[in-house]
């Protein structure tokens, strides 16, 4: 009889323990696109797969173009861009979700009197048809042209939303955002670019087109040196279990801290 | 008893060549690897156009990649870098080593060993803050990133290996042909450079290796200082060594590009195979000689 209660005692704590096992969860989350969404989506992909032990995240950097493809296809679950979609796109079938806004701040050295320039400005100067300070009222000086290395997000980001893409003359390509802040703090003749979240008192931030850059004219689109960080996903079809469950967590409250630690303004 | 002192040693060589062979496993390993990845872009692109083009836009709708600006601003930084810290690096080894008294060769040596153990980030951090906006004000251009900015903290970063092989082997010279030298009559200066210097030749040789090594392979310190353009090199021109273009773009490249930048890495491991043989060709001369 003994024997008997032992073995059912037994088994039914077997049975518990592997209860408790199968609410591991096994599911795939699998992204793809734009290149400059690594810092967020990698930050949200680690605190997603540390909080649902077993799930497997991948991040595939292919740039946004072929990651809206992907998603199209269904070769991903969630595709990622760094641009809104297209119409043409947006026809096809597919549904933008804004996860994040990154800005971009236009930075000049503390003690130079030029306090505002328009996006056309800016282009003008970063390809080197404006060449000295004077030209845009301020004091008789070389330009200092400073951005970051090829295949920097940020330089991809700035150099599209002004219209710049590889036309920039560079001065100095610098890998991280810090050392273009250094750079632009050490030379009253310096202009460059950094994300907002990063710019510190020892240099001037911008204004374009005379509105000031901050998280709340990021968010509203006043301030145009930004540009949409996207979710894409089929309208339509459902995600997977563990695919919508990332999706709600990327775009809840409580990622909100983490996206901002990546350098970006978040949606919500 | 004599049975098990061989077993001992026996296994202990064994265990000696295995980790020597360590070491000889990862210089096969980096070596293969990077040829077989390096050859990929050469064979796409062309060696002549790769390492002879002056143009470099890897990340352009029609990209080109040409090389020459990066090896000649490696070859033209290194040599800039020896300009300067050789002669320093070897006349402060000559007093260190001969000339200078105990206690002042005990504070200069622990200084120099500190200066060999400060990171290259930290070079490069100084001469961001420091040089760059010197150069800028001493000279009146409009930035001081450049190649020269990047000579000066290269010439700082190669005065510990110079000076610190120097004095090994300065000091190395038997005492005898000095005191002959001074026996014969010659002041203590002269036996230094007449007698001290020719003996130690092949040790401030390897110095100059290893100085020349250290230069061309910097990157960290380099890419903080020379600005980066992708530009022919000129002294006050933002410039882009071998080292610094490859570790800039390595991070996000993809596709052609990365292959490219595998192709510069074996170009500059060419580079330092070739200072490397070289130096071992003159070693053997002057021993023959």
């Amino acid at each position: 009889m003994k024997k008997i209660l032992t073995l059912i005692f037994g088994s039914l704590l077997a049975l518990v323990m592997l209860g408790g096992c199968s609410t591991q969860q096994t599911g795939k989350v699998s992204t793809d696109g734009s290149t400059s969404m690594e810092e967020v989506i990698g930050v949200l992909g680690e605190a997603f797969t540390a909080q649902n032990k077993g799930v497997t995240f991948t991040y595939n950097p292919t740039g946004s173009g072929s990651g809206i493809t992907a998603v199209k296809e269904g070769r991903c679950d969630i595709g990622l861009s760094s641009r809104s979609l297209k119409k043409e796109e947006k026809e096809a079938g597919l549904t933008e979700t804004v996860l994040a806004y990154d800005g971009i701040a236009v930075i000049v050295h503390p003690d130079n009197p030029v306090k505002d320039l328009t996006l056309k400005q800016i282009a003008a100067v970063y390809t080197g048809k404006i060449v000295n300070w004077k030209e845009l009222q301020g004091k008789d000086a070389p330009i200092v042209l400073i951005g970051r290395e090829a295949g920097s997000g940020t330089r991809d980001g700035f150099e599209s939303i002004t219209g710049t893409s590889n036309a920039c003359k560079y001065r100095q390509e610098l890998t991280s955002t810090g050392d273009v802040i250094a750079a632009v703090a050490a030379n009253p003749d310096a202009i460059g670019y950094a994300s907002l979240a990063s710019v510190k008192k020892t240099v001037k931030a911008l204004s374009v087109g005379g509105i000031v850059p901050s998280e709340a004219s990021v968010k509203d689109g006043s301030y145009v040196v930004q540009r949409p960080f996207v979710l894409v996903t089929k309208s339509g079809s459902k995600l997977s279990p563990t695919a919508q469950k990332f999706f709600d967590y990327a775009t809840s409250q409580a990622a909100v801290k983490l996206i901002a630690g990546a350098g970006v303004v978040a949606a919500k | 008893m004599k049975k098990k002192t061989q077993l001992i040693e026996t296994v202990v060589h064994g265990l000696f060549l295995c980790l020597g062979l360590i070491t000889v496993a990862c210089v096969l390993l980096i070596t293969v690897y990077l040829i077989v990845s390096g050859l990929l872009a050469i064979k796409e692109i062309g060696l002549k156009e790769f390492i002879l083009g002056t143009k470099w836009a890897s990340t352009a709708a029609e990209p080109s990649f040409g090389i020459l600006p990066f090896i000649l601003t490696s070859i033209y930084g290194t040599a800039g870098a020896m300009l300067i810290g050789l002669p320093v690096g070897f006349f402060t080894a000559v007093y260190l080593a001969k000339a200078a008294p105990a206690a002042v060769k005990k504070v200069i040596i622990n200084l120099v060993s500190l200066l060999a153990g400060i990171p290259s980030v930290v070079y490069g951090l100084v001469g961001m803050l420091v040089l760059v906006p010197g150069i800028r004000t001493f000279f009146g251009v409009p930035d001081g990133a450049g190649l020269l900015a990047a000579i000066i903290v290269l010439s700082v970063m190669i005065l510990p290996s110079v000076i610190n092989v120097s004095v090994t082997a300065l000091e190395a010279v038997p005492k005898e042909y000095e005191d002959a030298s001074l026996a014969l009559g010659a002041t203590p200066t002269e036996t230094y450079f007449r007698v001290s210097v020719p003996a130690a030749k092949s040790g401030i040789a390897a110095a100059v290796a290893l100085g020349v090594g250290r230069g061309i392979g910097e990157a960290m310190a380099v890419m903080m200082v020379a600005g980066n353009a992708a530009d022919m090199p000129s002294l006050f021109a933002s410039v882009r060594f071998l080292t610094t273009a490859v570790a800039a773009e390595m991070a996000y490249s993809g596709g052609l590009q990365r292959q490219a930048l595998f192709s510069i890495a074996l170009v500059l491991f060419f580079f330092i195979m070739l200072s490397n043989a070289a130096l071992n060709f003159f070693l053997k001369g002057s021993k023959r000689g």
